[in-house]
């Protein structure tokens, strides 16, 4: 069955370059330069990486960064913590906007 | 839970496990671990000596362990007899063995297991005992074992999954975690894992699922200050050890439909730095039979090692002919030089 979403296409993600070399190129190494060790761990980020995945509904960064988080140590409890984030900021996003809602409201009303 | 062995289940054939090994690497149209040794130009792999001399004291064992790659349990009835044990220590007598490293099932349930620590410690080797702690509080000819470990400078290495009991005990058991605890508490009472006591007490992680172990040092970190926190407990290092796909391993990885992905995982971390320090290179492992074998893995898939067949058995031990071999190797070698690499004292590179 044909379907949008492959799990094997996540493999072939350093493919891209072969229609554009020199784009993907500057966005690989800067993406491997992202998750190095910094001023935030490997395993911090890696757990705001399963949060953002989340956030932005990939399922190739659900996969990738759910084995990523186990590799980095994490425990069931922390990611699902970290998917609670997204979904705070997620459902935050869309309640900060009933302030909207309420001004246009009073405003057209009596 | 009964082993592979009893169950008669498939996986436990060694010539089925090595089909499902080659399936795994050819399938994919993956490199064979001896090809990656020879673009490494570690190829055929070789001993660089003898320091570490590991017997599996035989395969039974209070615990039936998930992942356990010796497929031990209660129902094993395997172990090593004391004249076997008597040959063991003329060849560490006759030869610059500075570490013999005491593994099965729980070696403690062999009942020449204290026997045979006194007569190695007398030799002057450091002693180590891979113990799986729920020993200890499995009965109580068990409980003096930390003051006879104490007494006789064994150094101890246990696994424990995880600081959490739930992945603890999805890997080993329910009911491990807390056993383990209230054992790692034993130990400590008696200066295990104490700062400047000189008695050593190292943890083992690996992974509780299809996945590769994360770095050591990081995780070291975590599991003391978890233990500590929670538990009072305290321990000297954390080794991060990855599983071998072989025996129950590799069944759960078949059995979950993760065995290709994580072969897949294995091969495309190879890493030439972790190959050049495996453990193999400076151990020999005795099984409970006393055949010799390169580590404890080919032990268990029965891969021998290469020497003529008269001294492929303990007692006829030739050291020089051992340092002199080449190394068997398969496809489950790829375990242990993925990323950092992985031994009986975790990372290698």
């Amino acid at each position: 069955m044909k379907t949008y979403y492959n799990p094997d296409d996540l493999k072939k993600f350093s493919k891209i370059g072969e229609f554009q070399k020199p784009l993907a190129d500057k966005f690989f190494s800067y993406y491997g330069d992202v998750f190095k060790e910094g001023a935030l761990t490997e395993r911090e980020k890696s757990l705001i990486a399963l949060a953002v995945s989340h956030a932005v509904q990939c399922p190739y960064c659900i996969d990738a960064y759910t084995v990523d988080s186990l590799e980095k140590g994490c425990d069931e409890e922390e990611m699902m913590e970290a998917v609670h984030v997204a979904a705070a900021i997620r459902g935050g996003a869309t309640l900060v906007h009933g302030v909207q809602m309420m001004n246009k409201t009073k405003e057209v009303s009596m | 839970m009964k082993s592979l062995l009893k169950q008669k289940n498939k996986f436990s054939d060694i010539s089925y496990q090595l089909e499902v090994l080659k399936e795994g690497v050819t399938s994919q149209g993956l490199p064979h671990f001896s090809s990656k040794l020879v673009e490494s130009d570690l190829f055929p792999l070789q001993p660089t000596g003898l320091d570490v001399f590991q017997i599996n004291m035989g395969k039974m064992c209070n615990q039936v362990c998930a992942h356990c790659h010796v497929d031990a349990g209660p129902d094993r009835k395997e172990i090593m007899t004391k004249e076997t044990l008597e040959q063991c220590l003329v060849a560490i007598r006759n030869s610059s063995i500075k570490t013999v490293d005491l593994t099965g099932g729980a070696p403690e349930m062999n009942p020449h297991f204290r026997w045979f620590v006194e007569q190695v410690y007398k030799l002057g080797c450091k002693v180590m005992v891979r113990c799986n702690l729920t020993i200890i509080v499995a009965n109580k000819k068990y409980y003096d074992l930390p003051e006879f470990y104490k007494n006789n400078e064994v150094e101890i290495v246990s696994s424990l999954p995880h600081y959490s009991s739930k992945k603890t005990d999805s890997q080993r058991g329910d009911g491990v975690f807390d056993k383990s605890v209230k054992a790692l508490k034993m130990l400590n009472d008696v200066g295990y894992g104490i700062a400047d006591s000189g008695l050593v007490l190292n943890l083992v992680y690996n992974p509780s699922g299809a996945f590769l172990p994360p770095s050591q040092e990081g995780l070291e970190k975590q599991f003391k200050r978890k233990l500590k926190k929670d538990f009072d407990i305290e321990f000297n290092s954390l080794f991060a050890i990855t599983n071998i796909p072989i025996s129950r391993y590799l069944e759960y990885l078949v059995a979950s439909e993760n065995y290709m992905g994580y072969m897949e995982k294995l091969v495309n971390s190879y890493n030439p730095s972790a190959a050049k320090g495996v453990m193999c290179r400076n151990t020999i492992s005795v099984g409970w039979d006393g055949f010799l074998y390169d580590c404890d893995f080919n032990q268990m898939l029965e891969m021998k090692v290469s020497v003529s067949k008269k001294q492929q058995h303990v007692s006829e031990f030739e050291l020089d002919s051992l340092v002199n071999r080449s190394i068997l190797v398969n496809e489950h070698c790829f375990g242990c030089t993925a990323g950092a690499g992985s031994s009986c004292v975790g990372e290698i590179a």
